[in-house]
């Protein structure tokens, strides 16, 4: 037994931030201190708080350590784990209460959070499968494949009202069902890790934190719909998730949990990995099918659908990472313990990423319902720097942005789709003022024209077009009527794609259209960005009144565009500028403005 | 021996990199879409997908050289030219997008001369954007080999890149 265990993050953002150097330190002082068989440290998986990254957690007492570097290592070892003090200075500010540390339940960000589909996440290392075995691993398999038949599997599934969480939120017991019915040879049962949204990293933080809950859904599933072949389709770049994915496979194997007579029942299933090559589109479906067959992930038309003619024309059934993350946690709770969280037509949790401009940018998961204003401020911890929050983007290059305005909005799939947006796969990206709508917008499109794969011309084609409308606004050349060409290409587009992509390409456009339209005409009209972000319609210049002639702008101008002598006056010269706001950032007295 | 088995002993005995992925196109030859997992092995074995290997693997494979570079030039992963001894890759996915993360691209491009897709005339840097690293938490983010950096300030760039010079 150790006396205390010390949790350190081995997520994507706190690896980046140097957690597993502050790992190697730790357990180098811990056995120089001659307490290592006392104290053991275990690398986890993402514990959600990113934007505090590298992060340390020390139990017995909780104690929640934020932005831990190699050299407090030393101080931490001697103060809490020896002589059992809390180190104060390290400690997250918000955890602590008068000397009391507050259990991680208490603190703003995870009060309201309810973790379903990440719950052993940031708990368990999962580089070891014994560590989820001793926390109900593989108790959901065995009690599927020893007690349930596997009608009674997918109804299950049917009662709880799980939707996809992979953007589309079709019902996944309905999809079960569908894909069970058709008599075939073979049928595969595929995961989707394409996770292309930018800005979302949820399906990389469940893999990367628990691979094996993975792994044991694909076997429920695989035992309900009648395959015995898996493909997890995983983004090239998401390296830690392939190494500790492979782990687990290799480990589940070695303990007769995967392969041939699973659990001595005879039960046969097989997983294999398979990296996608940077292609959004990939994560369609049926794009998705033809790159696991080696080919051009181009998608196929619909139907026939997956669930009869799929991989290599075998019936498929292809659900989201999160989709499966819930599902052990379904059989072993009840379908009825499920269907009691969230509203009455979204049921659940959902999890997000929440980025861009707020304070506690990291991985969030709420009972569905939950409005934005509670995620932005109680648990996101609103907005830094005293900017005034905008807009949140959700559903990324197929969503849209909720204006400031309806922040009251529950967030669940119909309530978004009613105002525009979409749940989307669960990127959640926050804009303040100095974010310009109408380059969001396209930001956007400009992804999308690039991830066009070019099969239809609607998409291809018409996205392009679109893209080139928004730029001439964005340089202050557009006319009124951009605007109208723009809503009657987004609806033709919408109409005539042959996928998903290109369907849904026009809704950032659309919706900041809807919502933000004041925002295009001050480009239009005005020759103006009201955020200052658009180059072509900003200039740089010097408050008089402000400047104190010290020179320190022209200095340090890359293209000497501040012309004047010290002590006199400067001036931008707005031929050269270059527009890179190094000035404003450099002038100590914030008498460089830009407009 | 048929002629695809031939076609793999032009992989010089001696060059350990080939061998490699010989070994790997063996046992990819006959798995149902063996292709893409066998340009992944390349692509991390050389950096690239040199032509004489796509040969190889067109013959070996029994695919047409023509399916294979469709595949190829498909996916943004892949690259028929060689990089630079480092390549940089910026993020402008959405979260480090909001975030400015032109502005770094746009320094690191004035630093090294060159500009997105370009590789310095002394082979040492390519400059890339990249569509979310996944590391959104501490937007903006760039990567530089496997090395990744986060809450990026403009200022920050000199410094950085004259740790891999
Ligand atoms: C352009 C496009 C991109 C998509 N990308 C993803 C993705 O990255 N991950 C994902 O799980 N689903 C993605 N989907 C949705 C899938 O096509 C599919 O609906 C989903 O994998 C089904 O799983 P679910 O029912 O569990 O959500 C995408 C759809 C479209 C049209
Ligand atoms: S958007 Fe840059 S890392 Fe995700």
């Amino acid at each position: 037994m150790y006396r205390s265990q010390v949790l350190i993050c081995g997520g994507t953002g706190c690896t980046s931030s140097g957690s597993m150097d502050i790992k190697k330190a730790l357990e180098d002082e811990l056995k120089k201190r001659g307490i290592d068989k006392e104290v053991e440290v275990i690398r986890t998986g993402c514990f959600g708080l990113c934007a505090l990254g590298p992060v340390v957690i020390i139990y017995p007492e909780g104690a929640f350590y934020s932005r831990v570097k190699v050299e407090d290592i030393p101080e931490l070892v001697e103060e809490h784990l020896i002589k059992g003090r809390i180190l104060k200075r390290l400690v997250y500010h918000e955890s602590i209460e008068q000397d009391r540390v507050k259990s991680l339940d208490e603190v703003g960000f995870y009060k309201k959070q309810m973790r379903v589909a990440l719950k052993n996440c940031g708990v368990i290392d999962p580089e070891n499968i014994d560590e989820y075995l001793a926390f109900d691993g593989y108790k959901a398999l065995e009690k599927v494949l020893t007690t349930m038949k596997p009608e009674e599997v997918i109804s299950q599934i049917k009662k709880s009202g799980l939707r996809g969480r992979g953007g589309g939120g079709f019902p996944t017991g309905l999809k079960w069902e569908l894909t069970a019915k058709p008599v075939a040879d073979q049928k595969y049962v595929v995961c989707n890790a394409d996770e292309g949204d930018p800005g979302a990293f949820m399906d990389r933080s469940i893999l990367e934190g628990d691979p094996n809950c993975v792994l044991e859904a694909m076997e429920i599933a695989g035992y309900a719909i009648g395959a015995t072949k898996g493909f997890i389709y995983i983004r090239a770049e998401y390296p830690i998730a392939v190494k500790r994915l492979s782990i687990a496979i290799n480990q589940a194997k070695e303990y007769g949990l995967l392969g041939k007579n699973i659990l001595g029942t005879g039960f046969e299933f097989d997983i294999e990995i398979r990296l996608g090559a940077g292609a959004f589109v990939c994560g369609e479906e049926t794009a998705l099918m033809n790159s696991i067959e080696g080919k051009r992930g181009m998608p196929r038309p619909k139907p026939p659908f997956p669930a009869n003619s799929g991989l290599w024309g075998k019936p498929t059934l292809i659900n989201n990472v999160e989709t499966y993350a819930n599902i052990t946690k379904i059989i072993l709770n009840g379908a009825d313990w499920f269907a009691n969280i969230g509203t009455e037509k979204s049921k659940g949790t959902k999890v997000f990423a929440l980025g861009g401009k707020i304070t506690n940018t990291g991985l969030v998961e709420i009972p569905m319902g939950t409005t934005l204003r509670e995620i932005i401020y109680d648990i996101g911890g609103g907005i830094p720097n005293n900017k005034k929050f905008k807009a949140v983007q959700t559903g990324g290059p197929s969503g849209g942005c909720i204006p400031a305005e309806l922040i009251d909005i529950p967030i669940d799939y119909d309530s978004l789709i009613s105002i525009g947006s979409m749940m989307g796969s669960g990127g959640m990206i926050v804009l303040d003022e100095d974010n310009c709508m109408v380059d969001v917008a396209r930001f956007y499109l400009d992804f999308i024209k690039d991830e066009s794969c070019g099969k239809c011309t609607p998409c291809r084609v018409g996205t392009k077009r679109m893209l080139e409308i928004l730029e001439k606004i964005t340089r202050g050349q557009g006319t009124m009527d951009d605007l109208d060409k723009l809503e009657t290409l987004a609806k033709e587009i919408k109409a005539s794609s042959l996928c998903g992509l290109g369907q849904t390409a026009p809704n950032p456009v659309l919706s900041t259209l809807k919502y933000f339209r004041d925002e295009y005409i001050a480009h239009i009209v005005d020759k103006k960005c009201p955020a200052g972000v658009c180059k072509a319609l900003l200039q740089y210049k010097i408050d008089d009144e402000k400047c104190r002639k010290c020179g320190l702008c022209a200095r340090s101008c890359p293209v000497s565009a501040i012309e004047g002598k010290v002590k006199e006056k400067f001036t931008v010269n707005q031929d050269k500028c270059i527009k890179c706001g190094t000035c404003m950032t450099k002038c100590p007295f914030k008498a460089i403005d830009k407009k | 021996m048929s002629n695809a088995e031939n076609r793999l002993n032009d992989f010089d005995p001696n060059d350990s990199k080939g061998q490699e992925v010989k070994k790997f196109i063996q046992e990819h030859k006959n798995i149902k879409g063996g292709l893409i997992p066998v340009l992944h092995k390349i692509q991390d074995v050389y950096g690239y997908l040199p032509k004489e290997t796509l040969n190889t693997v067109s013959d070996s494979m029994n695919i047409p050289l023509t399916e294979i570079y469709g595949v190829a030039s498909f996916y943004s992963y892949f690259s028929l030219t060689p990089k630079g001894k480092h390549v940089i890759r910026v993020c402008l996915g959405t979260a480090c997008y909001v975030k400015n993360s032109q502005a770094i691209i746009d320094e690191i491009g004035r630093e090294l001369g060159i500009t997105v897709g370009q590789t310095t005339s002394d082979g040492k840097f390519t400059l890339e954007a990249t569509r979310c690293l996944g590391a959104c938490g501490l937007s903006p983010v760039m990567m530089i080999d496997d090395k990744v950096f986060g809450r990026l300030v403009k200022d920050d760039v000199p410094k950085i890149l004259s740790e891999f010079n």
